[in-house]
């Protein structure tokens, strides 16, 4: 199994409860917004404490609160590639592809700066700064600074929102090839399931909860 | 400047470097805990913290007094164990300074504490940072700029400080005379007016030096968007 999950959330303002299991390459993960996607993904990432539940991720436990089990997010290695991006602001371009890379354990590496940089083609943004990127651009850096930290799996949140259509398109196809040329289980959110139909093995729908 | 002047402004520096160098760790590390962790007693800090602002500044003298007196709860010891003294002493007027000078560096620092988005720590963590590296590469130095700020109002705040450096201290020619302390003695002189104008003339120029260096400093590691006011 790449995923598997069962937890049960207390948000501020929401709580639910999700559980799947999927042994896809690629998982979405889609519904309405609102409905607590991105709260999952927080969730496998170790930013966010369920409150019950366990989760599984290539065979590692990450959270089982009946074992007592809460690894740290930098234990939990997540390539968590966030909607917005999320890049340090004071640090160029390639000091944010270099973070992870930093506290990647050695020989877990599989893909050097050079590699990356070619495959998500962002050469020519190194030495700028985050706040002069576009929202493709950026999250293009985002992409490359998560697989450069070695992740044991990757977290897509939204990666194709608010892109052009030929942005988005090249952004599709290049998950693809991740997909395919890499063996790391991939969970991806969307709202909206056409996006997902070409890219994923497994689409898990999550549905609004009837009131409480 | 005189002699007498050249002392009088080495001491306010000494004084107001030292006050402000020996506060920043302190400061930041309570505007830290303020804007970041949740615990019981945390507004009973921030109250406390606030203090040396909103209560009269003898009073803060006094208050430094009774606890860090010759006699006092901890100078005592402190005088026993180590020979160390406060009262009638330069390194006197930097405490008092300094005590002054906490609140306004924790507002700074604070703010600008709040101001990083704790979703980047997030960020930094999921890439494999610990919470020491996490604090150490994003917060410290995205709150960069309020540590400015709050080492120059402090500074600024310290070379003005009479009220409890005076009841604490004391006004020791040489010692503890800071200029404020100095301004004040010139004002009890009949006919030392220039004298008095000099001083208040230099304090100003110090003062602007200090917030111009700072602002200098942020534009020089933040770039031309940021300010330390």
């Amino acid at each position: 199994m790449s995923f598997e999950v069962q937890i049960d959330m207390a948000l501020d303002d929401h709580a639910y409860a999700l559980q799947f299991a999927s042994d896809a390459k690629l998982t979405a993960l889609v519904g309405p917004s609102g409905v607590g996607k991105t709260s999952t993904l927080n969730a496998i990432a170790g930013l966010v404490r369920p409150r019950s539940g366990r989760i599984t991720v290539a065979g590692e436990v990450l959270f089982d609160d009946a074992a007592g089990v809460n690894l740290p997010p930098e234990q939990r290695r997540a390539g968590y590639v966030f909607q917005d991006a999320r890049l340090f602001p004071h640090k160029r371009v390639e000091a944010n592809l270099a973070y992870g890379e930093n506290y990647a354990p050695p020989g877990s590496r599989f893909i050097s700066q050079d590699e990356a940089v070619r495959l998500l083609e962002i050469q020519h943004l190194l030495d700028r700064f985050p706040a002069t990127l576009s929202g493709g651009e950026a999250r293009r850096v985002a992409i490359g600074r998560a697989l450069l930290a070695a992740p044991r799996f990757l977290l897509l949140d939204e990666p194709l929102a608010s892109l052009d259509e030929s942005r988005a398109e090249t952004l599709l196809a290049l998950i693809e090839r991740l997909r395919d040329k890499l063996d790391l289980p991939m969970l991806l959110v969307s709202h909206s399931s056409a996006d997902v139909q070409r890219l994923a093995g497994r689409v898990v729908t999550m549905t609004a909860p009837g009131p409480a | 400047m005189s002699g007498a002047e050249w002392t009088i402004v080495m001491l306010s520096l000494k004084v107001s470097i030292v006050a402000v160098l020996v506060t920043l760790p302190i400061a930041y590390g309570l505007a830290w805990l303020i804007a970041r962790r949740r615990f019981p007693g945390r507004m009973l800090l921030d109250a406390l913290v606030h203090l040396p602002l909103v209560i009269p500044p003898v009073v803060t003298g006094w208050l430094l007094l009774i606890v860090l007196g010759r006699n006092g709860a901890i100078g005592s010891w402190l005088f026993e164990q180590f020979g160390i003294t406060f009262v009638f002493n330069w390194t006197g007027a930097a405490v008092a300074a300094g005590v002054m000078a906490l609140p306004l560096m924790v507002r700074a620092m604070r703010l600008s504490i709040e101001a990083v988005d704790r979703r980047l720590v997030g960020a930094a963590r999921t890439l494999g940072a610990s919470p020491v590296r996490a604090f150490l590469t994003i917060t410290l130095p995205l709150s960069l700029p309020g540590i400015a700020a709050g080492a120059m109002l402090g500074f600024a705040r310290s070379l003005g400080e009479f009220g409890a450096t005076i009841t604490f201290a004391a006004n020791i020619a040489g010692e503890t005379r800071t200029l404020p302390l100095a301004i004040y003695t010139g004002l009890q002189v009949p006919g030392s007016e220039s004298d008095v104008a000099r001083l208040a003339v230099i304090a100003i120029v110090l003062s602007l030096g200090a917030l111009l260096v700072s602002e200098w400093l942020v534009r020089r590691s933040q770039g031309a968007r940021a300010h330390v006011l």
